[in-house]
């Protein structure tokens, strides 16, 4: 061979180390393809992030609290240091509970750690979806990605509840309570998947060795192999960018890994950790030391779940169980003789649930679906630039709040001293009301914000200065933009409703009608970006001294 | 007014044909990244030693946070003397405060010396095709000989055979989990007190003593003066070893007295009350929690968890809230001594609703 490559000698311990891990594990591809791949860089990029680092810290407080937690609910007499319990029976899970809190160092701590990162990595991921949702990232070729990270939401959501009702006290006992009779309510199975779930009849003994097993080994490893899934998807797609001076859908604009992006992302693991850790340290949470061992028959008035089982709770308030002297219970006569039993009042209040779940899931289909867009978008949406999304987007979560504070029903009723009852009524009107305004609303605040980013593209900033031109006229003088702030500003596209066309068959579906009239209601107004004539008037007019002509002729409505 | 112009050709389907981008798509081209702009301490020297220092004060500052949360394990209250909870969360807090120091400094620090040392100049990479259409040409061969090499196409038999038994093979590993509720195998079907039928039938039969939860002291009907409400339990359930809780569960009651005047009672109930005691299963019918909160001028009854209210002049029928049916009356009487008695179970499930409840 005439050209030898000359075999890499180490100088150095370090360089000796990482050329025998090379040599055996392959190192030198890894850091070719990683160390100095691009990230883009946004604020908005953060709350995955934030999300993943809970997902550590969990993984870390928790493997200490397993150490010292016991699933068993055999009786035992609570002997531990925290007098008020001294010497009541309870379950070897409360009671050890008690143990974590006041008998081991640090044990309060760590528990107090693991709840506020449990909550506030359901939190991130939520803002994390959000941010994806508003910006149309989910959008292809990224729509698989977006279904990993709803089942990591709810895996969350999953993971929060069956580790809320581990300790076994008075508060996650009606909790499971409440499970125990959604799960009856359902029909044909329910009955006994209940059974199945707690090992005869509630509580039994068994659910929180159940709850354990499935908090601790099954979800948290689902959990796990959806984020590598999620990040692996990642790597494949590249992130995503802001439109802007630079970006286009062909490139990253970003910093490297090495050493910025590593650098400020493993920087912020540690400032999560921190945030975290002064939480845990200075506000308490779930102080279940104050509810006493499960027993079916006290209860807390003014309790609450953690904040993400509220829509859910709250949705189970909202529904009456009669209208009337007209009963939500249906007791269906069988042709055997006797009757089964349908409690409307519990099954209902799944559906406004499921819809929300299967419509955050399918969201990516169902919007190609009505733009009949199915390009692939690396260059993210401006919320304001794609009024129709951003708009279903705040109903949807209008939607998910009116049920989220129905869960704080009572509580909103004795803070403010007004009627239960009111409040309920009120929430049934907004439940049906609130997204429809939030819709219109919503949709109406993207439009005047892409008008408002017409004026400024046409005639430029307000500088403040009004002068006064030789003939008396008075006018604002404006400071044009530089090409990189017009460049965001005038680089979107606004879709035209499409409207039914006939199928292969040359009729309109119904479906295809239906998608017409979204279509319709998604891009029926609308504002264009400024197009290269309009921009070319708008200097002239400049140059002949009318920069301050506050014009409509900007404001393009629709049809 | 220029897009008036555009409205005649600008059809949807020609957006969409935008997404090459080489015609020019918006009002200006793209300009291409802004300028780098230096920071401080790319130009001063200076800056970018007092960088230096910020971020080493930000490191000596986790130090110490270490060393904080160390006084705080070691240094504060030794738990099980029996300290007052002061120390206990004195530690907490000094455990709390040491981590975030520790943290936040290091933390902090680094993203510090990223943002004002390291470089700061946006950098541009190109993306690539999910997949191309070559190495999806290759992929498709190689997938066309795997499934010729294995014949299954040409021998149905193999794979209607692998369908048979891949679909059966599974369902042991489902039908396992069977014994996920095995208390049927312990309860006695001759009485029909197993499965569902469970969830018809407590603790309550004729004559069982009602007594107070949870001391377990028996009520003679002079104790419950107008407008009090006492938990009762049924007599004996303190005794249980085994399924306490579960029987606790269904049989929990409310013992309210009013004037018996104020209540409309069904037909067949009149002597279901002991002058006005009347007693009221406290599971609530929605989904279960217990209703413990009674409120004794309007002689309501609300479930704490979802507001579902109870009213008790018309024998604890819904007027409020996602319950969907009135709570069970369990009929009461004295006996010989004066103390309230149960004359049977409730004459329908306690609860929430379920399938086969009928």
């Amino acid at each position: 061979m005439s050209t030898t490559v000359k075999e890499f000698q180490p100088a150095t311990r370090t360089g000796r180390l990482a050329n025998y891990l090379d040599t055996r594990v392959g190192m030198s591809p890894i850091v070719k393809e990683f160390g100095r791949k691009i990230f883009p860089d946004h604020w908005t990029f953060m709350f995955g992030e934030v999300a993943l680092y809970s997902f550590v810290i969990l993984l870390l407080s928790g493997a200490f609290l397993t150490f010292f937690f016991d699933p068993s609910m055999a009786h035992v007499t609570y002997e531990g240091a925290y007098a008020p319990l001294y010497g009541i029976e309870m379950s070897a899970a409360y009671a050890s509970t008690l143990d974590i809190s006041f008998d081991i160092r640090g044990g309060l701590f760590m528990r107090q750690l693991h709840h506020w990162a449990a909550l506030l990595f359901v939190a991130a991921m939520s803002v994390h979806m959000l941010r994806v949702f508003f910006t149309g990232a989910f959008r292809r070729p990224r729509e698989l990605n977006w279904v990993v990270g709803c089942g990591l939401l709810m895996m969350g959501w999953a993971a929060g509840f069956t580790g809320y009702s581990l300790p076994d006290e008075v508060l996650s006992g009606n909790g499971l309570r409440i499970i125990d009779g959604i799960l009856k309510s359902l029909p044909l199975v329910g009955s006994h998947l209940s059974m199945f779930l707690f090992g005869g009849e509630f509580p039994g003994y068994s659910i929180v060795g159940r709850l354990y097993a499935l908090h601790i080994m099954i979800v948290p490893a689902v959990i796990l192999l959806l984020i590598v899934i999620h990040l692996f998807m990642v790597v494949t797609h590249k992130h995503t960018q802001y439109p802007g001076p630079g970006r286009t859908e062909n490139n990253v604009v970003g910093y490297p890994v090495g050493p910025v992006y590593a650098a400020k992302a493993g920087g912020f693991f540690f400032i999560v950790f921190g945030v975290l850790a002064l939480m845990a340290g200075t506000v308490t949470i779930n102080a279940m030391w104050n509810y006493g061992p499960y027993d079916p028959s006290p209860v807390q008035a003014g309790t609450q779940p953690d904040w993400y089982i509220g829509w859910f709770d709250g949705a189970l308030r909202l529904m009456p169980g009669q209208i009337g002297d007209f009963s939500f219970l249906w007791n269906i006569p069988m042709p055997w003789g006797s009757s089964v039993s349908l409690p409307m009042g519990v099954l209902f209040p799944l559906m406004p649930v499921g819809i929300l779940i299967l419509g955050m899931i399918a969201w990516p289909w169902i919007e190609a679906w009505v733009t009949k867009d199915n390009r692939e978008h690396h260059i993210l949406d401006r919320p304001r630039n794609a009024p129709g999304r951003t708009a279903a987007g705040v109903a949807g979560i209008t939607w998910y709040c009116v049920m989220w504070a129905a869960a704080s029903s009572d509580l909103i009723a004795t803070h403010f001293q007004v009627s239960l009852n009111d409040v309920l009524y009120l929430l049934r009107v907004l439940f049906f009301l609130g997204p429809v305004i939030a819709f219109i609303v919503t949709r109406r605040i993207c439009l005047s914000l892409q008008r408002k980013d017409r004026e400024l593209v046409l005639h430029g900033h307000e500088s403040g200065v009004v002068e006064m031109s030789p003939e008396g006229g008075f006018s604002e003088r404006h400071r044009n933009l530089t090409d990189y702030e017009m460049y965001r500003l005038v680089s979107f596209e606004s879709p035209r409703p499409i409207p039914a066309t006939p199928g292969r068959k040359g009729k309109v579906s119904t479906m295809e009608k239906v998608r017409a009239s979204v279509s319709r209601l998604f891009f029926e107004e609308r504002v264009e970006p400024v197009t290269r004539e309009e921009l070319v008037e708008a200097q002239l007019d400049g140059h002949h001294g009318h920069g301050a002509v506050e014009g409509d002729q900007g404001n393009q409505l629709g049809h | 007014m220029g897009e008036h112009g555009n409205e005649g050709t600008q059809r949807p389907s020609d957006a969409l044909e935008h997404a090459g981008g080489d015609a020019p798509r918006y009002a200006i081209d793209n300009p291409g990244l802004p300028p780098h702009r230096p920071r401080l301490a790319d130009e001063d020297p200076k800056a970018a030693k007092r960088a230096e220092r910020q971020v080493s004060v930000l490191f000596l500052i986790s130090i110490i946070g270490t060393v904080v949360f160390f006084i705080g394990y070691f240094g504060v209250g030794q738990i099980g003397n029996n300290e007052s909870f002061d120390v206990i969360f004195l530690q907490n807090l000094l455990l709390g405060v040491g981590t975030a120091l520790a943290m936040l400094g290091i933390g902090v620090g680094i993203v510090h010396w990223a943002k004002t040392l390291m470089p700061d100049h946006e950098m541009v990479e190109s993306r690539h095709e999910v997949r191309t259409e070559a190495d999806r040409q290759v992929a498709a061969g190689m997938m066309q000989d795997i499934i010729d090499e294995t014949q299954i196409k040409r021998r149905p038999l193999l794979r209607n055979t692998l369908i048979g038994a891949a679909a059966l093979a599974p369902l042991p590993f489902i039908a396992v989990f069977r014994d996920l509720d095995n208390t049927d195998n312990f309860s006695d079907k001759e009485t029909e007190n197993f499965g569902v039928e469970r969830l018809r039938h407590t603790m309550w039969a004729e004559g069982v003593r009602l007594v107070r939860d949870p001391t377990g002291a028996p009520i003679k009907a002079s104790d419950v003066t107008v407008g009090s409400a006492v938990h009762v339990i049924p007599e004996g359930l303190n005794d249980l070893h085994h399924g306490k809780l579960n029987e606790k569960a269904k049989a929990v009651v409310l013992l309210m007295r009013l004037d018996p005047a104020k209540v409309k009672i069904t037909p067949g109930r009149e002597n279901w009350n002991v002058d006005g005691i009347f007693a009221y299963s406290k599971v609530c019918t929605h989904v279960g929690c217990p209703i413990a909160l009674y409120e004794q001028h309007t002689h309501h009854l609300l479930c704490p968890c979802h507001q579902s209210t109870f009213d008790l002049t018309q024998e604890c029928k819904v007027i409020f809230g996602p319950a969907s049916h009135a709570l069970p009356q369990l009929p009461i009487a004295v006996n010989d001594e004066g103390f309230l008695v149960a004359q049977s179970d409730f004459h329908e499930p306690v609860g929430p609703v379920y399938w086969e409840r009928g």
